[in-house]
């Protein structure tokens, strides 16, 4: 930000709400990779503790709603302090999403407890070490405020992507090749695809930090690689 | 949600006519120089608010459209202001011409001690001389365009004095319009108002602007965001930056405008 507002406390307030951003972004990423632990160690009780750790995200999630109204109302923030308060409310939505994402995870793991192991579990994890690091990047992005940085994780979403592919590839093989797999392969391929999708949260984030700093969508398409839709 | 066709999509849009142009504007108050070299277009049709910080030169330049400062000796004024292209700084352009052709309403509410219906009609007579009942037509007209006709239609014949304060200002833009400008100018007209009587002259301009080119002064930045088309920020007697009202309040271009419409000017 460049220079203060004669309005010190207007500064506090701005400043509060990326701090309780950051801090939903780690707790969210925090519990991504809890999640997977809880996945690959087969700890049932572990995982609900995950899931109901997921109620810290949401009670952030309406703090930030309730500092945004409060902003809004007071300050009838304009220009750039006006973008601050609107992607914030966005990146705020988008991790809860992410959140319930990684919760669901947790919870698919208590089901997939129930059935012998499966070896695609494995991609699973290089599918979630991915989704964690373009979340902490994009994190980091937002809170240096750094267009490039975002674009960057926006740019990557197509790894992520072109990953799941191969991942509902192989769970498909396997289910193919060994039917009694069927069931915990469901769940892996409802696993993969909330992974997948925190990804498109993670851009989502991306834009939101691009929008802010220049006050405009990104225009450049970002690559695309999430082909499943065409497996057969 | 805004209209999309309320505004035109971009400034420079062929279907926008320039109303009101200042050309290269240096205003002089004695040796201080108070403008300087400000060019502005203002679009026929659209309200266009001039915001900025004190003593950036906004009300001057109000003051120039329609030669006001010529009452004041040593205020001069250099440059060309064109009314539908032409210059009506020219000293061969008759002042009552402009004065008819462009109104003012001041920010504070000015009636004359008169009686509400005098008070319309007076600006009229000035202009033409017309019959009693169509002078009564006229004056019916200008307080129904400024929204005070229902309030006023049984006492038209009582002091203006009377009136609220934000009955009073209805009441000059009332004069304002009923001797038909083209172009009516706004210095600070809510400025002495509560929300309320605010909000009805905020209504009144959105109202207006579909007969009349409309340019308001304002200190009120919500006030240009809602009911301006374009937005003119001047500061220290320069024009910083113009462009339409939905990019300066979310994306200005310039590092200035952004810091005065944020509130972080030092």
């Amino acid at each position: 930000m460049s220079q203060d507002h004669i309005i010190k406390s207007y500064d506090e307030e701005l400043t509060r709400l990326t701090g309780e951003i950051v801090r939903m972004g780690e707790i969210a990423a925090y519990q991504l990779g809890a999640a997977m632990d809880v996945l690959e160690r087969r700890d049932t009780r572990a995982a609900e503790r995950v899931i109901a750790n997921d109620d810290a995200i949401d009670a952030l999630e309406a703090s930030v709603s309730y500092d945004v109204v409060q902003l809004l109302a007071r300050r009838q923030p304009m220009a750039r302090d006006l973008r601050e308060v609107l992607a914030a409310l966005r990146i705020a939505s988008a991790i809860e999403r992410i959140g319930d994402y990684a919760a669901n995870v947790a919870k698919r793991s208590t089901a997939l407890n129930r059935h012998a192991p499966v070896p695609a579990a494995q991609d699973i994890r290089t599918l979630a070490t991915l989704a964690t690091e373009l979340l902490q990047q994009v994190l980091v992005a937002y809170r240096d405020r750094d267009a490039e940085a975002a674009d960057v994780v926006r740019r990557r979403d197509a790894d992520l992507d072109a990953l799941h592919t191969q991942v509902f590839r192989e769970l498909l093989d396997d289910m193919a090749r060994e039917p009694s797999t069927v069931p915990s392969c469901a769940h892996l391929l409802f696993i993969a695809k909330n992974i997948e999708r925190i990804g498109d949260h993670a851009t989502n984030i991306a834009e939101n930090v691009w929008y802010l700093v220049y006050g405009e969508e990104p225009t450049e398409e970002r690559p695309k690689s999430d082909e499943s839709s065409q497996i057969s | 949600m805004i209209e999309p066709s309320a505004i035109a999509t971009s400034p420079e849009a062929a279907a926008e006519h320039v109303k009101l142009a200042a050309r290269d504007i240096r205003f002089h108050y004695g040796d201080a120089l108070a403008l300087k070299g400000i060019d502005l277009e203002v679009p026929e049709h659209r309200v266009t608010a001039l915001i900025g910080p004190s003593g950036c030169g906004k009300s001057t330049l109000l003051r120039v459209f329609n030669r006001i400062y010529e009452l004041y000796p040593g205020q001069r004024a250099e440059g060309q202001v064109l009314l539908d292209g032409q210059d009506v700084l020219a000293r061969n352009y008759p002042l009552a011409q402009l004065r008819s052709r462009i109104g003012m309403v001041f920010q504070k509410p000015v009636p004359f001690p008169m009686t509400i219906y005098d008070n319309v009609a007076y600006g009229i007579s000035h202009y033409e001389k017309l019959p009693r009942a169509e002078m009564d037509a006229r004056v019916e007209a200008a307080l129904t365009r400024a929204a005070l006709w229902d309030e006023v239609k049984d006492k038209l014949k009582k002091s203006a004095l009377g009136l609220s304060g934000g009955q009073q200002q209805r009441l000059c833009i009332a004069r304002a319009i009923a001797i038909e400008p083209e172009v009516i100018l706004f210095d600070e007209p809510t400025s002495a108002l509560d929300p309320i009587a605010t909000a009805r002259i905020e209504q009144l301009i959105e109202e207006l602007k579909h007969q009349f080119t409309i340019l308001i002064v304002t200190h009120n930045m919500q006030q240009a965001a809602r009911c301006s088309d374009y937005t003119a920020f001047m500061y220290l007697g320069e024009l910083v930056e113009r462009g339409r009202t939905d990019q300066i309040f979310t994306r200005p271009t310039q590092k200035r405008t952004e810091d005065y419409i944020t509130g972080r000017f030092g």
